[in-house]
């Protein structure tokens, strides 16, 4: 009796230490996972350092539209953007190109990148929350 | 926006065999260059012939270089562009579009710090060619130009007959193609190629590395150097 009560305790550390170990792996992927899709997706425009291009692309680094408008930009990462957008006082109007084909999850790890990345240290999403706010913008049919 | 993407694919699929060509070119060899202080030499990249003529009842063979053939183009002002305008010049010369998703930001950022380091020379000329000329009016340069923040006339963005633009950028090709392999039909994408004051290519570079273009930026005085001695 005694021995298998040490046995189930030790059964529930092993357990715990090793769903410990599966979650900070989990963010580590993730965090991985936001910055490869940031490289694949956006980097081209918004370079390397986030820092985008003069005129023509609005930075990313320090972007206060990145907290203003947090609620719109799953939307806005999904279906792109054209037409004027001010960013740090400055005006853009040059089209973004949508990423219709991330899932929900690729487009949440892709945000809390953005947001926690080039100098910002800003709010991070969950995915229930990214799934929520992308409702209003299914993707196109492609 | 389907038409972008397909833009997109195609300067990429280019960019690959352009690189081929290019390295191919390059290994072909050059010897005919000139020497700066240090002794460094440009290579005269391209094809060329040799002709012999008859000069004091001896024959002497003469190298003919590929030159790039005369053109005329309109920039962001409305300026015709033209051979005459690069005369006794050098330049670096590329291919993009402003729609472009795909490499063009980055070509643009790294043309942008060679206009800035020779911004105040009257002698070095940037020419962005539009592939997309029909969609890449002046007005549309004009903006572009503007938001990337280019007011010197040194730098041209180019618009014109889409048929001539697309010659000329196989002229830009072929020179660097000394492998005979110019299957043309295709621009090349993310090169930057630096032309002397003969109008011959002096340099192929990726201008989509920061390393390659800081060689342009090293290569340039070479040519300047040159330009110099040959007007004394
Ligand atoms: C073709 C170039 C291009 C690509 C690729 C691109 N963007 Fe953009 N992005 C832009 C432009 C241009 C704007 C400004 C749009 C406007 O003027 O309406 C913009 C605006 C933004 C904004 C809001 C303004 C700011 O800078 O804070 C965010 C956020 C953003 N992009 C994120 C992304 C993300 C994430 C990706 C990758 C999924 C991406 N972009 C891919 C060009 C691009």
């Amino acid at each position: 009796m005694r021995i298998s009560m040490r046995k189930s305790k030790w059964a529930v550390l092993g357990f715990g230490t090793l769903s410990l170990l599966t979650l900070t792996q989990c963010f580590t992927d993730k965090q991985n996972e936001g910055q490869r899709l940031y490289v694949a997706n956006c980097q081209s425009c918004h370079m390397e350092d986030g820092t985008g291009l003069r005129g023509l692309i609005p930075p990313l680094a320090g972007a206060d539209y990145l907290q203003k408008n947090r609620q719109q930009l799953p939307c806005l990462i999904r279906h792109g953007a054209e037409g004027p957008m001010v960013v740090n006082g400055k005006e853009y109007n040059r089209e973004m190109p949508g990423a219709e084909r991330l899932a929900p999850d690729e487009i949440t790890n892709l945000l809390n990148y953005m947001q926690t990345n080039f100098g910002n240290s800003n709010q991070r999403y969950t995915m229930q929350e990214v799934t929520l706010l992308l409702e209003p913008c299914p993707p196109h049919q492609q | 926006m389907s038409n972008l993407n397909n833009k997109v694919c195609f300067l990429r699929k280019v960019f690959v065999g352009a690189s081929l060509a290019l390295s191919v070119g390059m290994l072909g060899g050059c010897s005919d260059s000139a020497t700066d202080a240090e002794g460094r030499t440009l290579p005269i990249l391209g094809e060329r012939e040799t002709v012999e003529r008859e000069a004091n009842g001896q024959t002497v063979v003469d190298t003919v270089y590929h030159q790039v053939p005369d053109f005329a183009f309109t920039d962001q002002d409305s300026q015709q562009v033209t051979q005459q305008t690069v005369a006794g010049k050098i330049y670096v010369t590329d291919f993009f579009f402003t729609s472009c998703p795909s490499i063009c930001p980055k070509m643009k950022s790294q043309m942008l710090r060679v206009y800035e380091e020779y911004k105040d020379n009257p002698d070095v000329l940037l020419l962005s060619h539009s592939i997309d000329p029909e969609h890449d009016t002046v007005a549309v340069l004009k903006d572009f130009a503007e938001r990337l923040g280019v007011t010197a006339a040194k730098w041209h963005f180019l618009t014109g007959e889409k048929d001539r633009i697309y010659d000329m950028a196989n002229n830009y090709l072929v020179a660097a193609q000394e492998d005979g392999q110019a299957d043309g039909g295709f621009t090349h994408g993310g090169h930057f190629i630096l032309v002397d004051g003969h109008r011959r290519i002096r340099g192929v570079y990726d201008g989509t590395e920061e390393t390659s273009v800081n060689q342009l930026i090293q290569d340039i005085p070479l040519l300047l150097n040159e330009n110099k001695h040959a007007k004394k």
